[in-house]
């Protein structure tokens, strides 16, 4: 068993430890404002997804993943694949957090030369295990790593998380039928369920709900959280691992844009988007970033 | 390196020559593993779900995830091979560049049933642009063999590399061409018959062909060399730059369109080694039909009497230049 394992396992079945908590809610606030600095210097970039899946990738790096940074290719590991390649900006900034990237060079986002691109890329960082962002097909590696570890004996587990517009793709479906087919019980994934993507609301572009009963039909252990309370996602995360014969999917009910009031609930801030230094200034304000830091965080000549 | 003892007889499928090879390379590979979507029957996998259960992978008739879990099994340090038809690595070809070459996998992709040699299925089964697409991935190396034996040694050859493979494989009985002593390589093409006044590139069933229209050619006293190119990326530029030194003009032949693959491929490397008067045999630019495959090549172009014709054009135009 980890230490995070056993640090969560002392503290159920009533609740994760309290201190837990406010240390992964910091940790998830002070990669937000990563995030909104990473995008401003980069001139472009998703933060509205990025925004809405900064909590649950904090519980994964922060609590959950079997994973430590100078552990990062030891084939016992738990994996996590980022499906929505586009909330990259989010993997990195809580990379950074935990130690996986450097916290000042995470900030190159999207330059020529930087390791941290776009979308995520294994072969220049290879931490984030696979390249993703055409969507659904994060969902399908993750799938191959869960069942490569089976074949081999590993009890390591795999998690991935999926936009909800991602859900459309028919790829998605197959892995999810495939999954349930070959009893994955060491694969979880998480929707980050804003329900907006890139043009508009999810069901004005098209229709998920019925999502949970959809994931039951394909024989999937479901479970809908609150993908903002670190005390729920925590308790999710732990009652998949805990699911045999199955694998698991976490709804998570999220806010796209959240901790940023002007971006809450706008598609607008879904797509690739410039920020001008007030919105970035205002956002970080939002997020209660100290005066100073908000100076030296969107400083662009510190981006080497 | 000497080939797998079993191997597919005289008249055997390149497919299911593959099949064998694999179930035969299963215990000096043990990371290997072998992906199907339901098709294992026509692939050749056949051999392998029975030798090895416990490595064959049913993903059911979805190619994408099927592709793209490759690419995570790789990433666990197996080496994983899909197997399925070539039109449907065509469905699947934005997880293979994604997943398994962007990604920098070590997983194959083995399709059968490529060009009009799939017969009376007809055009829509019919893969004329595999070799085109994948070949414009980057990193990916691309192989197709000619005979039962050659496949047999490519199947080892692609689980020693370390890097993503596409190859493909043949669905109708293919005459063998080479015999127990052959050897294959990649990256390797081989002069298969000597010849000093064109040379015909050929790769998968068009060597054969290639074969019988030198033999042709030679009743008119036309001295047509042929050499097997088996890898088509990367491809044997040094090789191709000789022949059109020593015989100044280039047929290729191919059971593919005759955009983007083995000749796309041959006339790239020439234009900068050594141009020189070139013939493209392969479909013109259409789809396939129904029929048998011998018919097929004779109504869309590719049989051997239409390589031997293409021969006498490039001289015609080697003639010229002179």
């Amino acid at each position: 068993m980890s230490e995070k394992q056993a640090k969560l396992e002392d503290a159920l079945p009533l609740a994760p430890v309290p201190d837990l908590e406010a240390e992964l809610s910091a940790a998830a606030r002070a990669a937000r404002r990563h995030v909104i600095a990473a995008i401003y210097r980069a001139g472009s970039g998703h933060p509205g997804g990025a925004l809405s899946c900064a909590d649950i990738l904090t519980c994964l790096y922060g609590a959950e993943l079997n994973l430590w940074p100078d552990q990062a290719s030891d084939p016992m590991r738990d994996r996590f694949v980022l499906s929505k390649g586009h909330a990259a900006p989010a993997l990195y900034a809580v990379g950074a957090q935990y130690g996986f990237c450097g916290k000042r060079d995470a900030l190159s986002l999207r330059k020529l030369d930087s390791k941290f691109q776009g979308h995520p890329h294994v072969r220049d960082l290879p931490w984030v295990e696979t390249s993703t962002g055409s969507l659904g097909q994060g969902f399908s590696v993750a799938l191959g790593l869960a069942m490569g570890l089976k074949i081999q004996n590993v009890p390591a587990r795999v998690y991935t998380l999926l936009g909800d517009g991602e859900l459309q793709e028919g790829e998605v479906w197959e892995a999810a039928m495939c999954a349930a087919h070959h009893k994955l019980d060491n694969l979880c994934a998480i929707v980050d369920y804003n329900k907006l993507q890139s043009d508009d609301k999810n069901d004005m572009i098209m229709r998920l709900e019925p999502l949970a009963a959809k994931f039951r039909a394909f024989d999937w252990a479901v479970a809908e959280i609150d993908g903002h309370a670190i005390a729920e996602i925590l308790s999710g995360l732990r009652r998949a691992a805990a699911t045999h014969g199955r694998p698991s999917i976490l709804i998570a009910h999220t806010v796209k844009g959240k901790g940023v009031p002007y971006m809450e609930n706008k598609p607008a801030w879904h797509g690739s988007v410039k920020l001008t230094r007030e919105q970035a200034e205002e956002a970080l304000s939002a997020l209660g970033t100290a005066r100073k830091e908000i100076q030296e965080l969107l400083a662009q000549e510190q981006t080497t | 390196m000497s080939a797998p003892a079993l191997i597919g007889t005289s008249g055997d499928s390149l497919r299911e020559a593959f099949g064998k090879a694999l179930a035969q390379l299963a215990d000096e590979f043990p990371k290997l593993v072998v992906l199907d979507a339901d098709i294992a029957g026509g692939t050749g996998a056949h051999h392998f779900r029975k030798s090895h259960p416990d490595r064959f992978i049913q993903f059911g008739i979805a190619e994408q995830n099927m592709m793209a879990a490759a690419g995570g099994l790789a990433a666990t340090g197996l080496i994983p091979v899909v197997t399925t038809f070539a039109v449907f690595c065509l469905r699947a070809i934005e997880q293979a560049r994604l997943s398994i070459a962007y990604s920098g996998r070590n997983a194959k992709i083995v399709a059968s049933h490529p060009g009009i040699d799939v017969g009376p299925d007809g055009g829509s089964a019919q893969s004329l642009e595999d070799m085109a697409a994948f070949r414009a991935i980057p990193g990916m190396t691309v192989i197709s063999p000619a005979d039962p034996i050659e496949t047999a040694l490519a199947t080892r050859a692609i689980l020693v590399f370390d890097g993503p493979v596409y190859m493909r494989t043949g669905r109708s009985p293919t005459r063998r061409v080479f015999g127990d002593d052959h050897t294959f390589e990649i990256g390797k093409g081989r002069i298969v018959r000597e010849g000093n006044d064109a040379t015909i590139v050929a790769c998968g069933v068009e060597v054969a062909r290639a074969l019988e229209a030198a033999t042709l050619l030679a009743e008119e006293n036309i001295s047509a060399r042929v050499v097997n190119m088996a890898t088509i990326k990367p491809i044997d530029s040094e090789l191709l730059a000789r022949c059109a030194k020593e015989t100044g003009c280039i047929v290729t032949a191919e059971d593919h369109n005759i955009f983007g693959g083995l000749g796309g491929a041959v006339a790239e490397a020439l234009a900068k080694t050594r141009p020189c008067p070139m013939e493209f045999v392969g479909l013109k630019d259409v789809f396939g039909a129904s029929g048998e495959p011998e018919e097929l090549a004779e109504a869309f172009g590719i049989s051997a009497p239409h390589i031997a014709e293409a021969v006498k054009r490039v001289l015609a135009r080697k003639g010229k230049r002179k």
